[in-house]
């Protein structure tokens, strides 16, 4: 683990889609004058003929995205989160969802730590507008390793897949071995007095805290959930019914992401127990810096550890 | 156009119309006026113009069609099961929830739909991706799509317009539909969609004008389209809503209506006698 090195997930897609156009000739990218912003800008200056800028018009785009895909190319369409999967929803769910058509959604600028641009910006109902469309796989990657893994994986796997990358560089907490496999969560660390869920850029705060967890005597275990959809119940319930309670930790809305998903398979799995969201407490984001704004959501370590206390207190 | 062609092309419209009506009676609901309206123009791409083969519905090369309008599926069915796509007997089977055919098109159920639409403003999006998809791959494959007249009152229809025109798609053509009636009434009442074909013309497009219901028009703007390069083209298509059956012929209701069991009989009885005419 180098916890020194820091990248922002958006700047590895950028990178991996560079390394993936290398390789497969297939690949065309899109976006919507964002390209500096989404890091897409990378794949232009390496592929210029397999990068198509279609200006501001992202219901549009998703359309395009889609009648290529059709042709035989596998196609990445990037924006911001905000209007990926919020403004051009509609286009995505019935021009890219209802066809499983193979496009891959490159959704950059997730959550409140776009940081100054405001709530205009911060996209944090995205995890919860894609989860409700049939087929669509989401992948919400912890770090710039796993963020470049999706992308390879977007590309192996043949249907929609919407990823969420973020604006901030965060810590690499996985090291250049690390094998990713969609649709798997990952068990960072064992424990037995608590379940902690988390994605994206939480991940790295509830390896946080786990060592002040661990201080005060209390052993968790901390899954990285890159996948959100299709959620890996069983090694989430499997923990669950070992630990006897779970906290899930995004950013995002505390409604229809990570937490509603990691509910939904506590609550019909065998072994129901608490489960305690911490995210975006269903309001909306403001500007500031992007760390400041974290910790004043409360989504940070600590804000881990308050809601691991509580899930434990909970426990019959 | 040769008379001889012609005369096939309207026996096959004129078949096609009575798949319409069959199809939407059968399904007690759907649209026969953006169908009956829009129907002699696909006739004439998947039996005169268009390279396509129902044995191969899935060829890199053939031409794509994308039925912006979703809402007139019937007259896309017709067409498709008159060309050999599917069994003309799954034509009373619209609607039905055994059906291949869904209310509006679906690539996914329906054999030789290239694209699933409904949603409207979304079809043209995905006929400039295929388009594009041509010029990246260098095939010289051309992509058609129709739209309703009261579709391009959303604006996706006019980002797409100058997408196709900034990117110089000229394997393109998006046909209007223009039967000048929405559900709401009018196209003037209801909004302000005209002028059709200057706002295409701002927008950077070929626009070619022309008669729904003349095959010797049709025939002379998709071909003059094919010739035309640099530019996408815009086939502004004057069409009447229920072209064919005479009580529906320019009337607002029968956008989303199904004839009941004496209009249905009346209807067919009406194209029979015409496809007698055409074949006599």
């Amino acid at each position: 683990m180098s916890d020194i090195i820091k990248m922002a997930t958006r700047e590895a897609y950028g990178k991996a889609l560079v390394e993936l156009g290398a390789v497969n000739d297939k690949i065309v990218v899109l976006d919507a004058d964002l390209a500096a912003a989404t890091k897409t800008g990378m794949f232009k200056k390496a592929y210029p003929d397999r990068f198509i800028d279609t200006g501001i018009s992202e219901s549009n785009m998703m359309g395009v995205a889609a009648g290529l895909s059709t042709t035989g190319y596998t196609v990445f369409a990037s924006t911001f989160a905000m209007f990926a999967a919020g403004r051009a929803f509609e286009q995505v769910r019935n021009s890219i969802g209802y066809p499983h058509l193979n496009v891959k959604i490159g959704a950059t600028h997730a959550g409140i730590s776009v940081g100054e641009d405001g709530a205009s910006h911060q996209c944090c109902e995205d995890i919860g507008l894609m989860r409700t469309i049939p087929g669509m796989v989401i992948i919400n990657p912890a770090d710039a390793v796993e963020a470049r893994a999706a992308v390879f994986a977007a590309a192996e796997y043949e249907g929609p897949v919407y990823m969420r990358f973020g604006r901030l560089a965060v810590p690499c907490v996985f090291g250049d071995d690390y094998k990713f496999e969609w649709g798997k969560a990952v068990t960072l660390k064992e424990g037995k007095d608590v379940t902690i869920c988390a994605t994206g850029l939480m991940v790295n705060e509830a390896i946080e805290a786990e060592k002040i967890l661990a201080a005060k005597g209390i052993d968790a275990e901390i899954i990285n959930v890159h996948t959100i959809k299709p959620l890996d119940a069983e090694t989430i319930c499997r923990s669950a019914a070992k630990t006897g309670c779970v906290v899930t930790a995004e950013e995002h809305n505390i409604i229809g992401g990570l937490g509603s998903a990691v509910c939904e398979a506590i609550c019909e799995g065998s072994n129901p127990c608490p489960v305690v969201r911490l995210g975006v407490n269903d309001v909306f984001g403001k500007s500031g810096p992007a760390v400041e704004l974290l910790h004043i959501f409360g989504l940070d370590a600590n804000g881990i550890v308050e809601k691991a206390e509580k899930a434990i207190s909970l426990k019959k | 156009m040769d008379a001889a062609v012609k005369k096939q092309l309207k026996i096959k419209a004129c078949k096609a119309r009575m798949g319409i009506i069959e199809g939407v009676y059968n399904a007690k609901s759907g649209h026969p006026g953006g169908s009956l309206s829009c129907v002699d123009i696909i006739t004439y791409l998947y039996f005169n113009h268009m390279n396509v083969d129902p044995a191969d519905d899935k060829a890199p090369g053939r031409d794509r069609f994308v039925l912006s309008k979703g809402h007139a599926a019937p007259a896309l069915y017709a067409v498709l099961a008159l060309k050999g796509f599917f069994p003309e007997d799954w034509i009373p089977t619209l609607r039905k929830s055994d059906s291949k055919l869904q209310g509006h098109p679906s690539m996914r159920y329906t054999p030789g739909v290239d694209m699933s639409t409904g949603s409207l403003g979304q079809g043209i999006s995905a006929a400039c991706g295929m388009a594009l998809g041509a010029k990246l791959s260098g095939e010289d494959f051309r992509v058609y799509t129709i739209l309703g007249d009261g579709e391009i009152e959303e604006g996706q229809v006019w980002e797409a317009a100058m997408y196709a025109s900034a990117k110089g798609l000229d394997n393109l053509v998006a046909v209007i539909d223009n039967n000048n009636l929405q559900i709401d009434g009018t196209c003037a009442e209801v909004n302000s969609v005209y002028p059709i074909n200057e706002k295409f013309k701002a927008f950077g497009w070929n626009v070619i004008e022309i008669d729904a219901h003349s095959f010797d028009e049709i025939d002379a703007a998709f071909n003059a389209a094919k010739e035309f390069k640099g530019k996408p083209t815009a086939i502004i298509a004057k069409s009447i809503k229920g072209k064919g059956v005479s009580y529906m012929e320019d009337v607002c209701s029968w956008h989303g209506t199904a004839p009941n069991t004496e209009q249905y009989q009346q209807a067919m009885a009406e194209l029979s006698e015409a496809l007698k005419e055409l074949e006599a």
